[in-house]
């Protein structure tokens, strides 16, 4: 069985322009693999490709690539899934490239960092820890699980417009994270830092986010929480 | 936080709290017309020039009119500051549909006005 690919190939030193660039791989009759192990094989083919990956099971978000159209992650992305079809592989739309499939992530890690995203507390500090019930912590879930590969902030059309400005829905997700937290006393701070007309409200609930959420994430249903909060802190 | 002073509201929740009131509004004009001409067949000179000749409908009417224009500055702003990044053009853009919007305005109150 031949596995068809065309994948994005751009090398500033060397390209005047990017290129797509044809592959094909020999595979047993039947088998599969996911899209992150055919990229190895076609690297192992042509030394010159290059992309990120690490940890190779859908945990660490280094492999963030847009298959056919659809953002999500090569590693946990079986061939089988393209039935057969051609398979173009594209960085992530979007973002400056810097070589072939690897992008330059530095305005999503900009919006990320403006969210705050680690606890604040002014309050005594505990002699251990700051206790939550289970049902704070169930507030959590669906939110700490996101793993920041960028899927979802590179398929979203109001970040691809104002990534200066909008924080995107990946940062917007861990932002409520922080807002919901119980152990968090800075919900007023962190919303007067929201409260303007690009951060959160350039949100149009498109929801390609939740479409390409390699993890199965709403980020889009949080920032909708988080309107409300700014709405309710508003009226 | 990011600010902005060429959209109509003073920020975003103020955006978003007009856009939808102004969306309602809207909506419950576009059901009583669809309604009125659905239900007055035939839809005769009279029936028109008579429904418009009451006050609550002039006062609907002009309730849409703003509404129309509350919604779409700030919609055209979104859509502008998305699409052209040339701040000037923008900025011409922007001026050149808002005073058009008034002037669309203007034109309905002073026709629904004179029926």
């Amino acid at each position: 069985m031949k596995l068809e690919f065309a994948v994005y190939r751009y090398n500033p030193d060397v390209d005047t322009k990017p290129y797509m660039k044809d592959y094909s791989l020999e595979v047993d009759e039947g088998t599969d693999m996911m899209v992150l192990d055919a990229l190895i094989k076609l690297k192992e083919l042509d030394s010159t490709l290059s992309f990120r990956r690490s940890c190779r099971e859908g945990v660490c978000g280094s492999d963030g690539v847009n298959m056919n159209g659809k953002n999500g992650l090569a590693c946990i992305t079986p061939v089988s899934t393209f039935k057969n079809k051609k398979i173009e592989i594209r960085p992530l739309p979007g973002m400056p490239v810097v070589r072939d499939l690897i992008v330059d992530l530095t305005q999503f890690y900009t919006q990320y960092e403006k969210i705050k995203p680690y606890l604040i507390n002014d309050e005594k500090t505990p002699a251990r820890e700051h206790l939550q019930s289970p049902e704070e912590r169930a507030h959590l879930d669906g939110l700490y699980e996101c793993i920041m590969c960028a899927c979802c902030s590179t398929a979203c059309p109001s970040f691809w417009w104002n990534p200066d400005k909008f924080i995107g829905p990946s940062g917007l997700l861990h932002a409520y994270r922080f807002l919901i937290d119980s152990r968090d006393t800075a919900t007023e701070e962190r919303l007067s830092e929201l409260d303007d007309a690009y951060s959160v409200f350039r949100c149009h609930g498109i929801m390609n986010c939740v479409d390409v959420c390699p993890k199965g994430l709403n980020p889009t249903k949080a920032i909708g929480h988080i309107k409300s909060m700014l709405l309710k802190r508003a009226v | 936080m990011v600010t902005n002073a060429a959209s109509l509201g003073r920020s975003g929740v103020h955006d978003f709290i007009l856009i939808r009131a102004s969306a309602v509004i809207l909506a419950c004009y576009t059901i009583f017309m669809v309604g009125f001409i659905a239900c007055s067949s035939p839809l005769t000179y009279d029936a028109w020039h008579g429904l418009f000749s009451a006050l609550p409908m002039k006062v609907f009417t002009l309730l849409a009119l703003v509404a129309i224009l509350v919604h779409a500055w700030i919609g055209v702003w979104q859509v502008l500051t998305d699409y052209v990044k040339c701040v000037s053009l923008r900025g011409v853009l922007q001026f050149v549909f808002v005073v058009a919007a008034f002037s669309y305005m203007a034109a309905g109150i002073l026709i629904v006005w004179g029926v």
